[in-house]
């Protein structure tokens, strides 16, 4: 029994708890919120630690041996998810402190923030593909009654859409588990891995059909082309706190779990898969940065941005060498840091300005210069530009392109690259750089003991660590690289769970 | 046995996708329903139906003889089922109140946040 495993998901659901007995008082689940998602960090760190020094580790629940008991797995790309999850979670649990309303607070926003943070920390740690669709159920809902809290229109309308196709997923990921079950007869990841290497020829293409399954599922989840557009459409409606939590995690929960997929169960018909994945991520980062250069609200902006940097994750999985799945680890971390952080800048400008539509806003450089430095950093280190983060992380990316002879595909991530400078320029020159327009709607009254550096300090920590990474990026690649060796030799996985000689 | 629940199970997919295809918020979440009671039936069809014979192991023996029905599929059909009443039930509630707040059942009329 390794403590360190279960705590990630032990944290939240003790909090989440927790909150739930003090619904009365404000004071204390705010406090608590803070409380648990440092703890969660914390934890998060210590298993990271864990991981690197001794190891993937493995729990097995209840003492069933796997294959027939469920198990916990901390590989690296799970520790390094989780401690994804912890910083973004404490982030916006700070943030909220001051960004959240009463009537939010009040109507349970900290226990579903909890719950959220539980299932999500439980699909990066589960090793068992049944307990993964718990999980997966486990965030869903929490998602749904946070993406509507606050009960207005735009928000009924985009959780329409949202429940619906995360449903269908759903059901699509349960499909696909029942087909595997009636397969293979098992459901643990490690054991399927073995199982499906040394499956007989005559079920290659029921294995193929399955894989395509699970790809359309998770495919949903990661907001890939041609199934996004769920996202542009439900991410710019609920306060900000919550977009900023569900870019940053929610959609690469959706990616975690391609990676884990397709580098350790569905190896054998790679071909097929890889091109898929190859040309899926560069539709994607295509489509989703021209659905940005056409729009005129802060938020919609970044929610299509969102779309077109998973491009580059799910771009990294299908060139499937160590170098690339390295760079879109890299990617994955950057990303959630960036975005999260530029989601808060576009929280504080509704605060100061009252309005998201960039024709509306305006001399904000003037009024708030440090948040303009704030917002550059982020802005920059999306598209890329040295000495961020993002430039390592895409860098790294190209490179491994570049090594496999990807010509197109590696010309069309850059080009995507300098059109994302252009919406974020664009939103530089409305928001910061005009003058404010004659006609600006007033800012919205600030709740009491709200106040403001609150929302300033997320801000600060994920600027500095999307410049801590672009300076340090060497010791960021050792660790991503580390990672990517593990997934690409998924015997390593395998050992790990099923002992020396499965 | 199995054939005929291949057909029920497609017969399933095809009239759920039929009905979220609609544009009424109601048929939508109709939709939803036959979907996860589709993807349950599709759970217990693959994993191998047999008649009268329960995972019961005789008194002395170590295990069940062979030919018995195997109780994992139930277990998870059981916990799929409890998970999807609660996120359908979620779901019902969510179309009741978007239709308190929009005053339509039409979906064409929920368009406002699309691109």
């Amino acid at each position: 029994m390794r403590p360190e495993i279960a705590l990630p998901i032990l944290i939240p659901l003790f909090f989440g708890a927790l909150s739930l007995a003090v619904w009365r008082s404000r004071l204390a689940q705010r406090w608590l919120a803070v409380i648990g998602t440092g703890a969660l960090l914390a934890s998060g760190i210590w298993l990271l630690f864990a991981t690197l020094n001794q190891g993937p580790l493995v729990t097995t629940l209840g003492d069933w041996q796997a294959p027939f008991g469920i198990v916990l797995v901390s590989d690296l790309l799970g520790a390094i998810m989780v401690l994804l999850a912890g910083l973004m979670a404490f982030s916006a649990a700070v943030y909220s402190l001051a960004a959240m309303g009463e009537g939010h607070e009040r109507f349970g926003y900290y226990p579903l923030l909890h719950m959220l943070l539980a299932g999500v920390c439980g699909a990066f740690l589960t090793g068992d593909i049944f307990n993964l669709f718990v999980w997966f159920e486990v965030l869903l809902i929490a998602s749904f009654a946070l993406l509507i809290l606050g009960g207005e229109r735009a928000q009924m309308e985009g959780a329409i859409k949202y429940v619906t196709i995360n449903l269908i997923s759903s059901a699509v990921l349960l499909t696909a588990i029942g087909l595997v079950y009636g397969l293979v007869g098992s459901l643990n990841m490690a054991d399927l891995a073995v199982k499906f290497a040394d499956a007989d020829a005559e079920h290659t293409g029921l294995i193929t059909v399955i894989a395509m399954l699970f790809m359309i599922s998770f495919g949903i989840k990661a907001a890939a082309f041609p199934l996004f557009f769920w996202l542009p459409a439900s991410y710019h409606t609920p306060p900000v706190a919550v977009s900023a939590l569900f870019a940053g995690l929610l959609t690469k929960v959706g990616v975690y779990a391609l990676y884990r997929f397709f580098t350790l169960i569905f190896t054998q018909d790679a071909e097929l898969i890889q091109t898929i994945l190859i040309w899926g991520g560069t539709i994607t980062m295509v489509v989703g940065v021209l659905g940005a250069a056409a729009h005129f609200e802060f938020r919609r902006i970044l929610a299509f941005h969102s779309v077109s940097q998973i491009g580059y994750m799910i771009l990294a999985l299908g060139l499937m060498s160590p170098l690339a799945i390295a760079g879109g680890l890299i990617y994955t971390f950057h990303h959630s840091v960036v975005k999260t952080n530029l989601f808060f800048v576009s929280g504080v400008s509704y605060r100061l300005r009252g309005t998201h539509e960039l024709k509306e806003l305006g001399g904000l450089y003037r009024a708030a210069p440090w948040l303009s430095l704030l917002f550059l950093i982020s802005a920059l280190s999306l598209a890329g530009i040295p000495p961020l983060s993002g430039f390592f992380a895409k860098f790294v990316l190209v490179r491994g392109a570049l090594d496999l002879q990807f010509w197109v595909v590696t010309g069309i991530a850059l080009a995507v690259g300098l059109l994302t400078l252009f919406s974020m320029t664009k939103i530089w020159a409305e928001a910061f750089w005009k003058a404010a327009p004659e006609n600006a709607p007033t800012p919205p009254p600030v709740e009491p003991g709200q106040p403001l550096y609150l929302m300033y300090l997320p801000i600060i920590g994920l600027a500095a660590i999307a410049v801590l990474m672009g300076i340090f990026g060497e010791a960021v690649f050792e660790l991503a690289m580390l990672a990517a060796e593990q997934l690409e030799d998924s015997r390593i996985y395998i050992e790990a769970v099923l002992g020396e000689n499965p | 046995m199995e054939p005929l629940m291949a057909y029920v199970v497609g017969g399933l997919y095809a009239a759920a996708i039929y009905m979220m295809l609609r544009r009424s918020i109601v048929k939508l979440v109709i939709g939803l329903i036959l979907l996860s009671n589709a993807a349950n039936l599709l759970i217990f069809t693959a994993a191998g139906l047999v008649r009268g014979t329960p995972p019961l192991i005789a008194e002395g023996a170590q295990v069940p003889p062979p030919g018995v029905a195997d109780p994992l599929p139930q277990a998870l059909v059981l916990t799929a089922i409890v998970i999807a009443f609660g996120v359908l039930a979620f779901a019902v509630v969510l179309i009741h109140r978007a239709y308190e707040i929009v005053k339509a059942d039409d979906l064409d009329q929920m368009k406002s946040t699309d691109t």
